[in-house]
């Protein structure tokens, strides 16, 4: 399914400093009753990332961190079953599961001799019941589980995304009998840089030949495709050296056209 | 000019700033504004400082250069400058060095800005920049060249000029000058002094400083200058001196010199030179100067001599310079400066107390040379690491080099033993007749039967013709006018068809392109020129050889670094034919002919390989598309060096046009001559497609043969400019992608900068066309990779092209010769053993020699598609020979490896021992069987060529000539595979394994064994089931929904859940689209799940109110979730999370507390083995660490209590599910 660049940014002005939560997603569901879940949620974590890369700066200055600190230690000295850190993370504008990472931090900086490691707090998040303190593991629960743009469970949705995308690919590919070369055997062969399939006999879709497929699981915005196009997609134009042509056009989510 | 370089030296100005300011007219921001104050008032002069920076440099080396080979400049035409000639230094000819460009007209504007830095300058008389070929001319600056322009000559020491205090200094003496304080009977220090008998005293000449009294110093007289015997009319005539003299003060100087040399030889009883190779009594080219030993410790003037080194260094790395060899060879000439020429008591004298100051001259001693020798190579570094291997190692052992950088020594012996641009100097094949051709040569292409055999007779009288050149053109006094003239002009008389001229001319190009342009070898470039001896023989021959070489009637040959357009060999036989035919009609087909094989070669798409496909097979290939353009660019550069030379020749002339009237009026009417090709179209579209590789060296052989006139016409003029721009864009330091390749880049500068200093290109053009420069913007944005970019030169081709730059090594190798008696250095000659079991028994040389020039003349007499067909094949057939070999032998012994690996992993344990230690035993075991590929790759070869050549060949080809294209192709074939394999084998073999080693060790790793094995999904699945992806978030918002904060009307129905759940299990069968880290996830949300449902969190919607899930439904839900944990997921799963604090204090807010789900969830994990009982009470046990409410730590006892009561063995469902009917009333009643 193809989303014109209107609709595209329609759902995106929509989505101005609203917090990522299972709420505003079910409000824009609402207002966009014609587009998937899958889509809209696309769109939505895609704009608020471009949000958090903007603004993300000023939330982890040291000021910034002591005072969210201090308003998380209030808040939960008054009631530690309120969701103090979700609401502190909205009232603020940052995403939730940033917000639990950014006092988690500073709590075990507190309590513990030495600063904590960066594989200690992502294992932290991903399991709170590692944190010392109960009633912060249940508020960092309460912003992951919360948080529809950021953490642990979202990453993991997104890279099954891939997957499974990957995995639908490379059947459809079988089922249309074209020879490819996957990314395991291209890495074998010594490419240093793989799309997800090298066709091995280049086909025309829609006017334009593909020699290689690169599945991109996440929404095709003008920003993230031109970023694509440098990170990844002019090395593998240097490396294959033939026409390039993506599934998906520039606006479109990658899904709809299968 | 002075003063830039002035302030340079003052320090007031960065060395980076002004290559900048020169660079670039406009200033850029990162300049100092004190420097740009500094700069911006010589802003007039910025185009002159590189002419006068060379000029400078030639001329203060030109007390130290007298003699060896000549000057780098243009070519040393006159006899004068002839490097063999013996005797004491040419007056001449040190003239004709120093004057590289003659100072130009607004250099006045100069000395009036600069006072202090000048003197009276002595104007360069007429167009006097020394060029070879000039006869007399070259001599113009004769006599000049000893002074110092410039400096205004050697003040007066203390005389207080005004502007220039650093000249009343009183100089403290030097104790470190050799001139002043010679060492007596001590070896000198340093590596040098290891050679103390190399050493003898300097012969004073003091005659001799009477020709060079600088002529400036009309002011006043330089205080060292010893009375004039010559009168000083010579001084201001307008061509320094005349040739009648210079030559009797050659002889004069010469006499002098011997008797000097003799009178000292009396007086010390000890000979300075013992051994006799050195000592020959003969002066020689070489030998009559002993080279002085250079000590780093001597070098006056560190600090300015760095300072210069680096302006100078910059202006080369920039593309300033118009020509970089011909810089580096100056550098070469001064690092083996055999010695100073010495004045008598010097006007030389040091002055180190003004270093920073350019009255002084820069090169005080040997020493001095050396030094700044060194500091430019430093910086050039990198292009001297792309010079043939032999160049490499004569400077890596030059020992001067090694006294005074270490660190350079090392770096270039670390480049030569790297390289493998061994540059050999193929000898020419035999010349061969071009066969008959039957698509062209037929009778039908002919109009008459009369013309037809005409032809044919012509055709033989040209062979004939070309047959009796080849026999006498090297006799004495033979001469081709008037041994062939008559007859050739006989045979054009003939031609009167305007066809049968475009037959003969295809002959001709043909035979010339056969003749002078040999695939592989260098072809007419060293056609018939006597081979190179000095590069041929190792160092240690070099001292019997120069003996030899004195003997020889004429010097040898060697064109200088930047030798005039010549046409060698063969191609003289081709240039003296179209002299002799003087035929317009046939110049003109001739050129037509050949303007259309240009276009027609210059377009040519040449493939191109993948540069990234993995490296060895491609290798393989990537060799034959060199050729290719190799064979292209010769073929090019030939054809357009004769359509240069044929469209030019009605213009040509020894001299330009001797008045400006003349000269514009032949400007106006050759103006309106429309240019034999387009060259202008040509260049744009080579630099557009980024081809200029192809493109600019056959442009610079045109060009070098145009007359005077042609860079003045607006045409060319503006083809110059183009050239220019390119030549300043080619920087080598600059490396990108979409960048040159940089021996790509080094032929354009070779050829750019050769074609810069021919004698007919106007020599101000380099510097005058620079102010435009920036007005053109070429576009060579091109989106396709050109050949640019790809490495399709290499130095073989750079030497074939170029082969002045061979004059680097030829410097280097006569400096060994003259300190002869030394070893042959550092690297010692290995002589190749081979191997018995190589390539097998190979016939002897002289047998393969034969057996080529049979399969040569095989060919000759064939098709021209039968040559292509039976190549193609060979090459094709070699290349997949190496593909096969490494997808069989060479697997098999990956496989073998990898089976040796796991038994020597089984005997030693998980770790087996350090990685590259088994690496190494499997490599030794394995690596002999690498012999294997060179019998399977001649199996292969021999079986697979024949096919092809008979698929490939018309059917009607005759059984004999078939067989014997088979077995060329076979041979073909086998010899490229077999040199491949024979050289990389090992190295294939070895890299296979230590890939296979890594990862059959990682495939051990802990890791690895965690992942055990997976089921897939069973055969009939359709892969239905909802994606992993949806199920987490699914999961996510129930989870969510369950912690809260939620809205009134939200909740979830038992449904829903029932069906995620059953969603779960369908997707935890399927496996299709499910990943670990997926799986992982789920399995902890599940979990989550399960806490939460135990601790009735889920809220339930419908009406009334949002409420807790009935007992029932949770209790079937956690049914179904234990089933999915024992028999769905192949993860682990996090069970133990169930009672973890965080989990277990979600009870902890319920009222009433009801703990029957979790005591029923535990027994069934116990039941079904998910967990043991041990880690149950362990996790139990724990939870009572932790900080609770008073009333749920009794609870919680409680459950402890009850769980521990329970029978240890495990019981049938039913009786569980009563005893926590049981259990559950009294739990609730405790609450």
């Amino acid at each position: 399914m193809i989303l014109t660049k209107v609709q595209y940014d329609e759902i995106a002005q929509c989505l101005v400093s609203v917090p990522p939560t299972r709420q505003s997603l079910r409000k824009l569901k609402q207002r966009f009753p014609s587009q998937s879940q899958a889509t809209l949620l696309s769109i939505f974590s895609q704009e608020y990332q471009k949000h958090i890369k903007r603004t993300h700066a000023k939330h982890h200055t040291s000021e910034a961190i002591e005072s969210y600190y201090q308003r998380y230690l209030n808040g939960v000295g008054r009631n530690g079953a309120a969701p103090v850190l979700l609401e502190l993370a909205n009232e603020v504008d940052y995403a939730p599961s940033l917000m639990a990472r950014i006092i988690l931090e500073r709590f075990l900086q507190e309590h513990e001799e030495t600063p904590p490691s960066k594989s200690v707090i992502n294992s932290m998040l991903r399991d709170p019941s590692q944190i010392p303190d109960g009633v912060l593991a249940n508020q960092v629960y309460q912003c992951i589980v919360n948080d529809c743009c950021y953490g642990p469970l979202v990453d993991c949705i997104k890279h099954a995304i891939g997957h499974e995308h990957e995995v639908l690919l490379r059947d459809m590919l079988l089922e249309k009998n074209l020879s490819f070369l996957d990314e395991d055997q291209l890495r074998a062969k010594g490419y240093d840089k793989t799309p997800d399939f090298i066709l091995q006999v280049p086909v025309a879709v829609e006017g334009h030949i593909i020699h290689w497929i690169e599945s991109k699981a996440s929404f095709g915005d003008e920003c993230s495709h031109h970023a694509y196009l440098h990170d990844q997609f002019w090395s593998y134009w240097n490396r294959i050296r033939s026409r390039l042509s993506v599934f998906g056009d520039k606006v479109g989510p990658f899904e709809g056209k299968y | 000019m002075a003063a830039v370089l002035e302030s340079l030296l003052r320090e007031e100005v960065s060395v980076a700033a002004a290559v900048r300011w020169i660079a670039r007219s406009a200033q850029s921001s990162e300049d100092d504004p004190g420097e740009v104050a500094a700069l911006s008032s010589l802003r007039p002069l910025r185009k002159e400082f590189v002419p006068f920076l060379l000029n400078f440099l030639r001329e203060q080396s030109s007390r130290v250069l007298p003699q060896g080979p000549p000057t780098p400049a243009k070519a040393p035409g006159s006899s004068a400058a002839l490097p063999g000639r013996p005797g004491g230094p040419p007056r001449g000819g040190r003239g004709a060095r120093s004057q590289l460009f003659p100072p130009t007209e607004s250099s006045s504007a100069a000395a009036a800005e600069a006072p202090s830095a000048r003197g009276g300058r002595r104007r360069g008389p007429g167009p006097g920049r020394e060029r070879g070929g000039r006869g007399p001319g070259g001599l113009e600056e004769g006599v000049g060249g000893e002074s110092q322009p410039w400096a205004g000559g050697r003040r007066p020491r203390g005389s207080g000029s005004p502007g220039s205090p650093s000249l009343a200094r009183c100089d403290p003496p030097n104790l470190s000058n050799l001139e002043e304080f010679p060492p007596v009977g001590s070896v000198p220090p340093g590596p040098a002094g290891t050679k103390p008998s190399r050493r003898i005293n300097p012969t004073p000449v003091s005659e001799e400083r009477s020709l060079s009294k600088p002529k400036t110093c009309f002011t006043s007289p330089p205080i060292n200058c010893v009375p004039s015997s010559q009168p000083s009319v010579l001084d201001t005539s307008p061509w320094g001196h005349g040739l009648p003299p210079g030559c009797r003060s050659l002889q004069e100087e010469r006499e002098m010199l011997r008797k000097e040399r003799s009178k000292q030889l009396q007086q010390s009883p000890t000979p300075t030179c013992p051994t006799s190779e050195s000592g020959s009594p003969l002066p020689s080219r070489t030998g009559n100067l002993t080279a002085e030993p250079a000590d780093p410790a001597r070098v006056s003037s560190r600090q300015r001599l760095e300072l210069i080194a680096l302006i100078y260094s910059s202006c080369i790395a920039e593309n300033l310079v118009p020509n970089l060899f011909l810089e580096l060879f100056f550098v070469l000439q001064l690092l083996t400066a055999r010695r100073m020429v010495t004045t008598k008591d010097s006007d030389l004298e040091p002055t180190p107390g003004a270093p920073d100051s350019l009255e002084s001259p820069l090169f005080q001693s040997v020493h001095d040379c050396v030094f700044f020798a060194v500091q430019v190579l430093e910086h050039q570094f990198q292009v001297l690491s792309y010079l043939d291997k032999g160049t490499l190692k004569l400077l890596a052992e030059n020992e001067r080099l090694l006294c005074f950088s270490p660190a350079l020594q090392g770096r270039l012996r670390a480049a030569y033993e790297g390289s493998v641009a061994k540059v050999s100097l193929a000898m020419p094949p035999s010349a061969q007749a071009v066969s008959f051709q039957p698509e062209t040569d037929n009778r039908a292409n002919f109009s008459s039967d009369r013309a037809f055999h005409t032809f044919k007779k012509q055709r033989d009288v040209f062979f004939e013709v070309l047959r009796e050149w080849e026999d006498r053109h090297e006799e004495p006094g033979w001469d081709f006018e008037k041994g062939l003239g008559s007859r050739i002009r006989a045979m054009m008389g003939q031609l009167s068809a305007a066809c049968s001229h475009s037959h003969f001319v295809r002959l001709f190009q043909k035979q010339l392109l056969q003749m002078c342009q040999s695939p592989g070898g260098p072809g007419g470039t060293v056609l018939g020129e006597a081979p190179d001896v000095l590069s041929m023989l190792g160092a240690d021959k070099l001292g019997r050889l120069r003996r030899l070489q004195e003997r020889l009637v004429a010097p040898q040959s060697s064109g200088g670094p930047c030798p005039p357009p010549t046409f060698p060999g063969c191609q003289g036989f081709f240039r003296d034919f179209i002299l002799s035919a003087s035929s317009f009609q046939f110049n003109q087909h001739l050129m037509d002919s050949l303007s259309l094989k240009i276009r027609e070669l210059n377009s040519l798409a040449l493939p191109q390989p993948e540069p990234s496909d993995e490296d060895g097979e491609s290798d393989v290939d990537w060799q034959g598309e060199r050729r290719q353009f190799a064979m292209v660019l010769l073929s090019l550069r030939l054809l357009a060096k004769f359509l240069g030379f044929v469209a030019f020749l009605p213009y040509r002339g020894p001299e330009p046009p001797p008045t400006r009237e003349l000269q514009d009026s032949i400007l106006a009417l050759r103006s309106q001559v429309p240019p034999a090709l387009d060259v202008r179209a040509l260049l744009q579209q080579g630099l557009r497609a980024r081809r200029a590789v192809l493109t600019v060296p056959w442009l610079v052989e045109f060009l070098s043969l145009a007359d005077h006139i042609v860079p003045l016409l607006d045409y060319y003029r503006s083809v110059f400019t183009v050239l220019l721009h390119l030549h300043r864009s080619l920087v080598l330091s600059k490396e990108s992608e979409g960048e040159m390749c940089f021996l790509n880049k080094l032929l354009l500068l070779a050829v750019l900068g050769w074609l810069f200093q021919i004698p007919t290109v106007p020599e101000d053009l380099f510097f005058l066309e620079e102010g435009q420069l920036d007005a053109l913007e070429v576009d060579t944005v091109a989106s396709d990779h050109g050949l640019d970019g790809m490495p399709v030169v290499d130095q073989h081709l750079l030497y074939t092209c170029c082969p002045y730059i061979g004059e680097l090594r030829k410097l280097l190798a006569s400096w060994v010769s003259g300190s002869s008696g030394r070893s042959g250095g550092f690297v010692r000659k290995i002589t190749p053993t081979t191997t018995t079991t190589g390539l097998g028994a190979q016939p002897p040389r002289a047998t393969q020699g034969l057996q080529a020039q049979l399969a040569q003349a095989f060919f000759h007499n064939q098709p021209p598609s039968l040559r292509r067909t039976v190549e193609f094949v060979a090459e094709r057939i070699g290349s997949n020979c190496v593909k096969h070999i490494k997808a069989t032998l060479v697997a098999d012994l990956v496989r073998q490896a990898e089976s040796l690996l796991q038994e020597q992993l089984l005997t030693q344990g998980q770790d087996g021992g350090d990685p590259a230690q088994l690496l190494e035993i499997l490599c030794s075991q394995l690596c002999p069987h690498g012999a294997q590929a060179l019998t399977r790759g001649r199996e292969f070869c021999q079986k697979k060529s024949p096919g092809a050549i008979r698929a490939l060949l018309p059917e009607e080809t005759p059984a004999a000539v078939l067989s014997s294209a088979e077995n060329i192709a076979v041979g073909l074939a086998t010899e490229k595979a077999c040199a491949w394999l024979s050289a990389n084998i090992t190295a294939l073999i070895r890299r296979e394994v230590k890939a296979a080693v890594s990862r059959t060790l990682r495939a051990q790793g802990p890791e690895a064994a965690a992942r055990g094995e997976r089921r897939g999904c069973s055969r009939a699945c359709e892969h239905h089931a909802p994606l992993p992806s949806h199920l987490i978030s699914e999961i996510k918002d129930v989870l969510s929904l369950a912690v809260g904060p939620r809205d009134p009307e939200e909740g979830v129905s038992p449904d829903h859940l029932e069906q995620l759940l059953g969603q779960l299990g369908q997707t935890l069968q399927c496996r299709q689209f499910l990943c670990p880290p997926a799986e992982q996830h789920l399995a902890k949300c599940s979990v989550d799940l399960a806490s939460l449902l135990v601790a009735d969190h889920i809220p339930v919607l419908g009406p009334p109110a949002p409420r807790g899930l009935e007992r029932g439904q949770a209790r079937r839900l956690l049914h179904v979730l234990l089933s999915l944990w024992k028999d769905d997921f192949q993860v682990p799963v996090p069970l133990q999370l169930l009672l973890s604090p965080r989990n277990v204090g979600l009870l902890a807010d319920t009222r009433p507390r009801e703990w029957d789900l979790l005591l029923f969830l535990l027994r069934e994990l116990v039941e079904k083995g998910l967990m043991g009982r041990t880690e149950i009470e362990a996790c139990l046990g724990s939870l009572r660490d932790a900080q609770w409410p008073k009333d749920f730590s009794e609870e919680l006892a409680t459950l402890f209590h009850l769980f521990l009561a329970e029978p240890h063995m495990p019981e049938p469902q039913l009786r569980a599910c009563e005893l926590v009917q049981t259990n559950r009333g009294t739990v609730v009643a405790q609450s």
